[in-house]
């Protein structure tokens, strides 16, 4: 996966948080790259390390109980886990934003949505003009698809899309090269969803931006990624291009998220569950982490260590018996 | 010939808003449920589908309308005779996080409406807390637990598990699965279906999304803004649709299918405000389709067998 030409490239990064005496292993020797433009998926279940990933790609962990305990993030050349607090402030927002899952939660109530998006302005920018600030933001409003005479407006006075994309005004307000979107249209409803989706979309074309996409939806996933990385228990056990993940599924578990989904055209009565329930995080079991699920597990994967392979050119696959079955 | 189970006629529930407004939360819905059968409703967020199950499961009062069980009118029944009612019908909640007391074991929420209705001994509580807990898969080890110890998937089977403790016959399910990751939402789907086949349950599927309902039901109800726009049975939904919202929201699920990616039928602007709302269609100001007859009120045509729309021009855009 190492080449050098990539925009991004997350390199082995593990992080743990403590839950009184016990450790949780919530990220686990994850890499992935991303090219410029592209966008990445991240797929997997509440708990499987998501939400941790783009935190630590942002270095927004809290810690504690958060614990960074090794691996590199690197940016555009740049190593960011190597930069200093206040070199990491400058990245934050002018190249790496983040579109937060729910939108009720990640605006301030008191402020009106303008003034929110003009403090974002002008804490990267200390230079510029209030009035400057505020026609851009104007221009930010009216770019997601609200009319600038709103920008006197608190956030109770939208509705969730619209304060949705507010959120992505103001993610996109410093033109960053990265976005990372925490689960964007989760709290939204279907018909909302898809004009976020196109939105973001759009505007990912215009500006070139690149995006990692953190959802639990494989119809999103379908319809915006380039490339995709399951996640399950803390490790990335899938990874490959859309169109490879989706046509040569290869792990056991994205077979298992695939068959849960009930279909919008088959002819199926019941639906195949993945059995049981993901692993405790604070007690790993040993070996691979979905065997105790997985029908395809025979005594090896109880203990043995299971590595990252490159199964097809491009497509890596975290599974002792991948080779076998094919 | 099917024997109804709940018939729901010209239903409304209209909820007082300061300065004199109503809120037409549900407006004019009529629809029947056959025994062992299931009806999806559908619709996004502030559509009324909530509070349509509430209202029929009596657990507010309806506005108007008459809801009939069993061929009787319990719409407005008082005192024992809706303490009986409630025993026949059921419901579980979106969310079993919040639905359980986190300071009863869910032995005790299990068996808590047992206690409610007054005749069952201790010895006999027990055995059917065990009945209950194995019928929806719990380990009865489990059985002493708080809810906070289970996860979410788990917590939703002990609520079916209380729904299901005093013999229902009719449930209603409002989101019951939303709030699961997927491959536990197929666990649970299963489990309610199973359940269904076993003890002749009637549900009513309250959900956003499309691909349960057309899994779970046998038809479907689609409704916008507390009013319904379609009624149809569930396959010939997916193939045929004839109301634009149906059509719009059907074709906004994004789809896992590479080889067949939906045509988006892009919709402008947001559901807006069912507090006294406008007498004409209340889809006409998103509609693609909308004309000046759309000012008008809508009624509900059966333009197939079964297949109900309520669009004036629904004849001319699916010929």
């Amino acid at each position: 996966m190492a080449e050098k030409n990539q925009f991004l490239s997350v390199r082995g990064i593990t992080v743990e948080y403590t839950q009184g005496k016990n450790i949780v292993h919530a990220v686990n020797d994850v890499s992935f790259d991303l090219e410029k433009g592209k966008t990445l998926g991240l797929v997997g279940e509440t708990g499987a390390g998501k939400t941790t990933i783009a935190k630590t790609i942002l270095r927004i962990l809290p810690v504690p109980p958060a614990r960074f305990k090794g691996g590199e993030v690197w940016l555009d050349g740049k190593n960011l886990t190597a930069l200093s607090e206040e070199e990491m402030r400058k990245v934050r927002g002018n190249q790496i934003a983040m579109i937060f899952q729910d939108p009720m939660t990640a605006l301030n109530p008191l402020m009106t949505v303008g003034d929110q998006i003009v403090e974002v302005l002008q804490i990267h920018n200390p230079h510029m003009k209030m009035e400057e600030a505020v026609g851009r933001t104007k221009e930010l409003l009216e770019m997601v698809g609200i009319v600038g005479e709103r920008y006197k407006e608190y956030p109770h006075q939208f509705s969730g899309g619209m304060k949705q994309r507010v959120v992505i005004a103001m993610a996109l307000a410093c033109s960053p090269d990265l976005i990372l979107a925490d689960e964007p249209t989760t709290a939204l409803d279907v018909t909302i969803q898809a004009q976020v989706l196109d939105l973001i979309k759009e505007l990912q074309t215009k500006q070139n931006t690149s995006m990692i996409l953190i959802t639990h939806d494989l119809g999103v996933v379908a319809e915006t990624c380039d490339t995709v990385a399951v996640v399950y228990a803390g490790e990335v056990v899938e990874y490959a291009s859309k169109e490879d993940l989706f046509r040569h599924t290869k792990h056991p578990y994205t077979k298992g998220l695939f068959n849960s989904i009930p279909s919008l055209t088959g002819d199926e009565t019941r639906l195949t569950p993945i059995p049981g329930l993901p692993p405790d995080p604070t007690h790993l079991p040993e070996g691979c982490r979905f065997a105790k699920r997985c029908p395809y597990a025979t005594k090896g994967c109880f203990h043995m260590e299971v590595p990252m392979k490159e199964v097809a050119p491009g497509h890596y696959c975290r599974c002792l018996r991948e080779t076998e079955e094919g | 010939m099917a024997e109804p189970i709940v018939e729901v006629k010209n239903l409304k529930k209209y909820f007082p808003c300061p300065g004199g407004a109503q809120n037409h939360a549900v407006d004019d819905v009529t629809f029947t449920i056959n025994k062992g059968q299931t009806l999806g409703v559908v619709g996004e967020s502030g559509c009324g589908k909530s509070t349509l199950g509430r209202t029929i499961i009596r657990l507010q009062e309806a506005t108007d309308g008459v809801i009939k069980l069993n061929g009787e009118d319990i719409t407005h029944v008082k005192g024992h005779k809706l303490k009986q009612v409630h025993e026949k019908m059921q419901i579980v909640f979106q969310d079993p996080y919040s639905s359980l007391n986190p300071r009863m074991t869910i032995d005790t929420a299990v068996t808590e409406p047992m206690k409610y209705a007054g005749h069952y001994t201790k010895k006999q509580l027990q055995e059917e807390s065990i009945k209950l807990m194995d019928l929806v898969g719990i380990d009865e080890r489990l059985r002493r637990s708080y809810p906070h110890e289970l996860d979410g998937g788990r917590r939703q089977r002990v609520v079916i598990a209380r729904a299901l403790a005093l013999n229902p016959e009719f449930i209603v399910c409002d989101e019951p699965v939303s709030a699961l990751d997927v491959s536990i939402q197929a666990q649970v789907l299963n489990l309610l279906m199973d359940l269904q086949d076993q003890m002749k349950l009637s549900y009513m599927f309250v959900t956003h999304d499309l691909s349960v309902v057309r899994l779970i039901s046998d038809h479907i109800v689609v409704m916008y803004l507390g009013q319904m726009v379609e009624k149809s049975p569930t396959k010939e939904l997916f193939v045929r649709s004839l109301h634009p919202y149906t059509k719009a929201l059907l074709s906004a699920i994004p789809s896992t299918d590479l080889d067949h990616p939906m045509k988006r039928i892009q919709l402008k602007g947001e559901i807006s405000s069912p507090i006294n709302p406008k007498p004409g269609c209340r889809f006409a100001a998103r509609c693609p389709y909308a004309t000046e007859r759309c000012q008008e009120p809508q009624q509900l045509r059966e333009l197939s067998k079964d297949h109900f729309v309520a669009c004036c021009r629904a004849e001319e855009m699916n010929d």
